[in-house]
């Protein structure tokens, strides 16, 4: 029998993590399906002072205080890059965003000589995203301090999904340290392009989710179900029951005829309207990683639904995940008691 | 100059048949004269003692992307077929000419012409001129000819020239900008990726074609169970078609793929294990024909790269006859089989008198040890490149001198 509502398991790792550098035995932060189930809630667990500190008026921890971290970002983005620059700043640290529209990338030099130049500029972690999959781990083995991935191609965003749980963690009211046992998650888009899809199934699944994925067959990947989710092409169904519904992006090329006919004809099908929404669980939440195509893939009345969206507290929670990654993993170069380096594999 | 007349001594021929039998082998004027008890040296020769091990033709390495004569060499190749996915690409006779001749002495080129100008599927290529220059047989390289219409003139014009056409089979509509094979490695990647009917669609159209054209059709690399099982039933009609693999698409999956390997990035791409398995069922029925290196040596500028951005292709010329070899080591296939497999069918597809130990064939002589180990080692390798994905992999089976035309290469 499956529990009405998350709760904190009796043997959740919450109350008893690792000590020191063990709770979180990584270097570089690549992708969820890297983390342990352990590790995924210690770094939410961590993420909770940084939420109190980003309420207060004075919203400084100099923590990061004298290390450099790079935003070396090779592909467009808005809210994840001013998400990556807050959490560093609001630590301490000096933040140093990059570019590709208006680096050498343009002028034909290769990624990992990019890699190589930031290296050798002594940044103390980068933060990348990246178009193609396995960009960020490719990065990740040639420079010598902390990778965290803000998005590589269609493969992960490992910090989408921790801000994604650490959201419905406080929606639902629950302590530090719960999972999320139980809990019917569907996710709706183009879970085939989908990092975010990807991410949070890893994230979710491990938490103890039970997660169904609902997208048309051409936006849904080969064998998904492996990953350990329940697949539907019909939205209704797979919206009954669901106590969290999590859309995601369509990017309007592929609503030009080459996956989906119209954007029209997406929103007829797989738009989430109020009225679509009542089939899901009653008072059920209403997530978007955005950017949004209002109109298309929600409703506006969906998106600012006062008690049921949560999408401006997710982002939120972003910079406040953000910052517990930052100041985790920057912890072996602070050298704080316990955070001995890693040696073999991890180092 | 005449090469020294040559007997090589105390060796186990791989004929074309049966198990390797110790006799002599005599060469004289670069072609084989004498076979077993005919071969006693006479003055003047050259005596080279086998010492036990194998004498088995040089192979003939049907489909290869660069002309790497250190890896050739020390792979026991002494002929490769070279696709026309140059820069710029062999359709034009003079470049074909030209790639004939890249390699002698001591190393035969045969360059297959490009299907079409540019290899763009759209415009039939001087394919008779080629001829003419060297060409041995046409190609569509790396690409399949989307446009059937194209497809079927090339054929019936082949046809005609009786020229073999090799074919690369996965439908473009579908591949798209697929670096993998659909299924749970790709998802788990985020890899795009396409389903492996992919091939046997593409199979299924060329075979057509090739039955209505009567044309002999060579697909390079065969590497789904459904696409093998079209060469199957066609091959039982009577088509003329011919069917190839590297050893990448029996020896691996797509399972290599975690940790996004660009040493694994294939063109096809690697697939599932069922299919890896359905190829070596088709390797012993004798579905495939051909094992071929698809040799390709890429520095990090190509390989070094996120796993979509890299090109496709591997170092395989050394690895080619050792992979080959665990088949026999399996029971897979016999010894003559592998040598027909590595040189007999692709020397006869390319209408060269080679790949075989037999009386007035080329004299492209490799003698093998078939089980000394070595270890595979993509820093010490003799090609130009290194992107092999069997680094570190134990292997046996190690050329110990070669001779092409009856000449010794060192």
């Amino acid at each position: 029998m499956q529990p009405s509502s998350p709760s904190l398991s009796p043997d959740s790792p919450a109350r008893s993590y690792p000590a020191g550098g063990l709770a979180f035995p990584h270097r570089d932060l690549t992708g969820i399906g890297q983390l342990a189930r352990h590790e995924i809630l210690y770094l939410l667990d961590e993420a909770e002072q940084w939420v109190e500190l980003n309420r207060q008026s004075q919203k400084r921890a100099d923590l990061l205080s004298g290390l450099t971290i790079i935003n070396a970002f090779f592909e467009n983005s808005t809210r994840t890059l001013l998400s990556f620059e807050i959490a560093g700043k609001r630590l301490g640290a000096d933040v140093v965003n990059m570019h590709a529209a208006t680096s050498s990338v343009k002028k034909g030099e290769t990624l990992i000589d990019t890699a190589m130049t930031l290296n050798a500029m002594r940044a103390d972690a980068i933060v990348i995203r990246h178009a193609s999959s396995g960009a960020v781990r490719l990065i990740a083995e040639k420079v010598d301090c902390p990778v965290l991935n803000a998005g590589d191609g269609q493969h992960e965003h490992p910090t989408q999904a921790l801000l994604d749980a650490l959201t419905i963690r406080h929606a639902l009211g629950l302590p530090k340290g719960s999972d999320l046992n139980g809990l019917r998650v569907t996710i709706c888009g183009d879970i085939l392009h989908s990092r975010v899809a990807r991410s949070n199934i890893l994230s979710l699944t491990a938490l103890g989710c039970e997660v169904s994925v609902c997208a048309p067959p051409a936006l849904m990947p080969a064998e998904i179900e492996v990953m350990g989710v329940k697949v539907f092409h019909d939205f209704d169904a797979a919206l009954k029951g669901a106590q969290v519904v999590m859309m995601l992006r369509l990017q309007m090329e592929r609503m030009q005829g080459q996956f989906i006919p119209s954007p029209r004809e997406y929103r007829h099908l797989y738009g989430l309207s109020l009225e679509r929404l009542a089939k899901a669980e009653a008072g059920a939440l209403v997530m978007h990683p955005g950017p949004m195509n209002r109109g298309i893939e929600i409703d506006s009345q969906v998106a600012d639904h006062v008690e049921r969206s949560l999408i401006t507290r997710q982002v939120e929670r972003g910079v406040a995940i953000r910052m517990a990654c930052l100041e985790v993993l920057t912890r072996r170069a602070r050298q704080l008691p316990g955070w001995e380096p890693l040696g073999g594999e991890n180092a | 100059m005449t090469p020294q007349s040559l007997v090589i001594t105390n060796g186990r021929l791989v004929l074309p048949s049966g198990e390797p039998a110790k006799a002599d082998l005599r060469c004289q004027n670069g072609r084989i004269v004498a076979l077993g008890a005919e071969a006693a040296p006479q003055d003047g020769d050259a005596v080279f003692d086998a010492g036990g091990a194998l004498v088995a033709p040089g192979l003939v390495d049907l489909g290869v992307f660069a002309i790497d004569k250190p890896a050739f060499h020390f792979g026991g190749i002494t002929r490769a077929a070279l696709m026309p996915d140059q820069a710029p690409p062999l359709d034009h006779p003079a470049r074909v000419r030209f790639a004939a001749q890249s390699g002698k002495p001591d190393f035969w080129v045969h360059p297959l012409a490009a299907a079409t100008r540019g290899l763009e599927g759209t415009e039939l290529a001087e394919l008779a001129l080629m001829r003419e220059a060297g060409a041995r047989a046409v190609s569509t390289g790396r690409r399949w000819i989307a446009d059937s219409g194209v497809m079927l003139r090339l054929l019936s014009y082949c046809a005609m020239l009786d020229l073999v056409v090799v074919s690369h089979a996965e439908d473009a509509g579908i591949t798209g900008q697929a670096v993998a094979t659909a299924g749970e490695v790709a998802t788990r990647l985020g890899l795009p990726s396409a389903p492996a009917e992919a091939e046997s669609l593409a199979v299924a159209r060329d075979i057509a074609l090739a039955e209505m054209t009567g044309a002999r059709l060579h697909i390079r690399q065969i590497t789904t169970a459904k696409a093998l099982d079209l060469v199957r039933a066609a091959k039982l009609r009577g088509v003329q078609v011919t069917a190839g693999v590297t050893p990448a698409h029996f020896m691996l999956s797509d399972l290599e793929l975690v940790d996004f390997r660009t040493f694994c990035r294939f063109s096809p791409p690697l697939r599932a294990d069922a299919d890896r398995k359905a190829v070596i069922a088709a390797i012993a029925d004798g579905t495939i024909d051909v094992i071929a290196s698809g040799h390709d040596p890429r520095g990090p500028e190509d390989k070094r790269l996120p796993f979509a951005d890299a090109e496709p292709g591997m170092a395989g010329a050394e690895t080619l006859l050792p992979l080959t070899l665990t088949l026999v080591r399996d029971g897979v296939i016999d010894m003559a089989r592998a040598f027909a497999l590595l040189a007999g069918n692709p020397a006869a597809l390319l209408g060269v008198n080679a790949g075989r130990l037999a009386l007035g064939a080329e004299a492209d002589i490799a003698v093998i040890h078939p089980t000394r180990p070595w270890i595979v080692n993509s820093d010490k390798m003799a090609a130009s490149a290194g992107n092999t994905p069997f680094d570190r992999r134990p292997v046996e089976g190690r050329v110990l001198a070669l001779w092409k035309g009856g000449a010794r290469i060192d």
